[in-house]
């Protein structure tokens, strides 16, 4: 069976004053019907381009797609205007913005925000379409829905508000719910609130989840698979577990070593990564971590290496075997990557 | 702890803000008990963590207790000067030796500002140094945090999240201070870059002898970087105890509700993690629930709890907590 989704080498660039923005540079992944995927990575690593693009909410201009397909149940979503844009969005792929508060209207009720797109998108009266958002919010556990329904935004907390925009991304049934960094603005305790609502919600539902975040915690108890991006590039990707405990990519590994744990006495110092990301405006030739790595070679320098089979369903973007410190293991470019395009 | 003793002792602080109603003749109908009682020492040389979430109070203790806004209640004595009492020229003398980390490095910069000048603003406050030796200083101070003494004529902007926090950091070094309250000092950062800045407050506590007051949420960095720990909630301090014994013991209620949430960077045994998920959100600190805090959202609240504040109570080793079901 075809995947459910399936990017292909999608591309973005922003033009801009100071020059063109390389935001996304051909990433490619699938998505099975049913699947938790996880995008990890630091600000400006492309993550939240890299939706934005398949949900079509790119501002051209500045921003364009250059190149590559998003196939959506086998139909390319960029080959599609924004009227049947329209369609996919909310029906087919919703998503849910980091800050509930800037994605809710403050001057129209949480309720009316929510039965509008009933009315619009699925043709209910008002009536149904009010019976329906109460009980959408009562799905997502916010108490005394019905008398909620009136309420306006800044009425509701931090963590009511996150809940609400998750019942409004739900109230036309998609099969996709795009979470970008949904928790990040909200307290741990809040955060395990949320969570556990998507983890329910997704087993009810039988949703598909795409979550992004920097939280390389939250990820771990919720996602299947893993992608790692940085500076617009995959760089490693794979089950959740080997990830976790096989990390392949010298930024993925640096990146675990960096974070000390909640669960454990640490009495050593922090790894840390020396130096900045790369500025997107002019990517360096070879691969993008090389000057911050430290296990890069003269190769790194020049060439960026494509995402390889490290082991079965993980790849990792390196020239150096992490564990060995051997960069002649990997094969030479000249052989043809079947598995992902990571062309530059 | 490598301390001789304490340093900064905090006894029954408030600080409650007023709510005012009318434009011209102002009354006051309420208050917001930001801080509403805690009690607490910093001893000499060492990180006290202060965790809690938004809107607990932790921040408005950082800033009380540097006397950016006056207590409505309680002291505070900062080796030996009850900082509550002293006024004036005292007041700034004392300062001196207290500075502050603040949490967005993008807020807390002046833009139209150059670096030396940012970073030699607590010089020329407290007449420490002018001229040619207030330049010298300033590279000096660059250097100490790690960045290149020519950026000297630089403006923030020119810099990175984590180098204008280092530039933060600089500015409160520049009055040779004792102890620095550090208010999120992390938190706006990648994590990347996170570890970068903790690193260098380590090592400058070493090489300083500084002592700190970490505010912080991240409950992770906290148990990296602290010798103890105090968990607030709702304007009060429930539990207090070293770092190792308060995460892998945890007695109230909330700290176990808190530390359970807190996401661990490893799939298999996050899974079988069993979450303590609270109920609703924290009250508004406008109209705290009687007795207990925290008695609205607690799993195992009796009857007491709604009525009576519980006690604080040492249970031993240095680990306090204020609870009436447990410990």
């Amino acid at each position: 069976m075809a995947p459910l989704l399936e990017v292909q080498d999608l591309t973005t660039r922003f033009d801009t004053l100071e020059g063109v923005v390389h935001a996304v540079n051909g990433i490619s992944y699938t998505l099975e019907e049913g699947e938790t995927l996880g995008i990890v990575g630091e600000s400006g690593c492309g993550k939240s381009v890299s939706v934005l693009s398949i949900m079509g909410l790119i501002p051209q201009p500045p921003g364009k797609i250059v190149a590559g397909r998003v196939l959506y149940r086998g139909q390319d979503l960029l080959q599609r205007d924004e009227e049947q844009m329209e369609h996919i969005r909310g029906r087919e792929i919703a998503m849910v913005f980091q800050d509930p508060m800037t994605s809710l209207n403050p001057v129209l009720t949480v309720g009316r925000q929510i039965s509008e797109a009933l009315v619009v998108h699925l043709g209910m009266t008002e009536a149904e379409a009010r019976h329906r958002a109460i009980e959408l919010l009562a799905m997502v556990g916010i108490p005394q829905a019905d008398e909620r329904y009136a309420d306006y935004p800044h009425q509701f907390s931090g963590g009511m508000r996150q809940r609400a925009m998750i019942a409004m991304a739900l109230s036309c049934n998609p099969s996709i719910l795009i979470a970008d960094e949904p928790t990040t603005a909200l307290d741990v305790t809040i955060q395990a609130q949320i969570v556990d609502l998507v983890k329910t919600l997704r087993e009810r539902l039988g949703m598909t989840v795409i979550w992004i975040t920097h939280d390389l915690g939250v990820i771990a108890g919720l996602a299947e698979k893993v992608i790692v991006m940085y500076a617009g590039f995959i760089v490693e990707r794979g089950n959740v577990d080997d990830i976790y405990a096989d990390p392949r990519h010298p930024y993925t590994l640096a990146l675990l070593k960096s974070l000390p744990r909640v669960d454990r006495s640490s009495k050593e110092r922090l790894a840390t990564i020396q130096g900045l990301p790369p500025d997107l405006l002019g990517l360096p030739p070879g691969c993008p971590f090389a000057a911050r790595c430290d296990y890069a070679v003269e190769r790194c320098r020049q060439e960026n290496p494509r995402l390889e089979f490290v082991a079965s369903g993980h790849e990792a973007a390196c020239w150096v075997d992490v564990a060995t410190r051997r960069s002649d293991s990997r094969p030479a470019d000249a052989v043809s990557s079947k598995s992902t395009g990571r062309e530059r | 702890m490598n301390g001789d003793g304490v340093l900064v002792q905090v006894e029954g602080l408030k600080k409650h803000f007023p709510i005012t109603r009318g434009i011209i003749i102002q009354r006051q109908v309420g208050a917001i008990r930001a801080v509403d009682g805690v009690t607490f020492d910093i001893y000499r040389g060492e990180t006290l963590g202060l965790v809690g979430e938004s809107g607990c109070g932790k921040t408005t203790t950082g800033r009380t207790i540097l006397q950016l806004y006056r207590p409505t209640a309680g002291r505070v004595i900062f080796d030996g000067i009850d900082l509550t009492a002293v006024k004036g020229g005292e007041l700034r003398r004392t300062r001196q030796r207290i500075q502050m980390i603040f949490q967005d490095p993008y807020a807390s910069l002046n833009p139209r500002m150059t670096i030396a000048r940012i970073i030699s603003e607590p010089l020329r406050t407290h007449k420490l140094a002018s001229g040619k030796e207030q330049v010298e200083r300033v590279q000096e101070l660059l250097q100490i945090v790690r960045l290149n003494p020519r950026f000297i004529n630089r403006y923030p902007h020119e810099f990175s999240g984590g180098q204008r926090q280092r530039i933060g950091v600089a500015r409160a070094l520049a009055s040779d201070p004792e102890f620095i309250v550090c208010d999120e000092p992390i938190s706006a950062l990648d994590v990347s870059i996170q570890a970068q800045v903790v690193n260098l407050l380590e090592d400058l506590q070493d090489e300083l002898g500084l002592t700190y007051l970490f505010i912080a949420h991240d409950l992770s960095m906290v148990r990296h970087i602290c010798n103890r720990v105090a968990v607030m909630y709702l304007g009060k301090i429930v539990e207090l105890a070293q770092k190792d014994e308060l995460y892998d013991h945890p007695i109230h209620p909330y700290t176990q509700a808190l530390l359970s949430a807190v996401p661990v960077p490893d799939p298999p045994l996050e899974r079988k993690r069993q979450r303590i998920i609270l109920e609703g959100d924290v009250p508004s600190p406008a109209d705290p629930p009687p007795g207990c805090h925290f008695s609205t959202r607690c799993p195992v609240a009796g009857k007491i709890c709604s009525e009576e504040e519980p006690p604080w109570r040492d249970v031993g080793g240095g680990h306090f907590v204020a609870c009436h079901s447990r410990g």
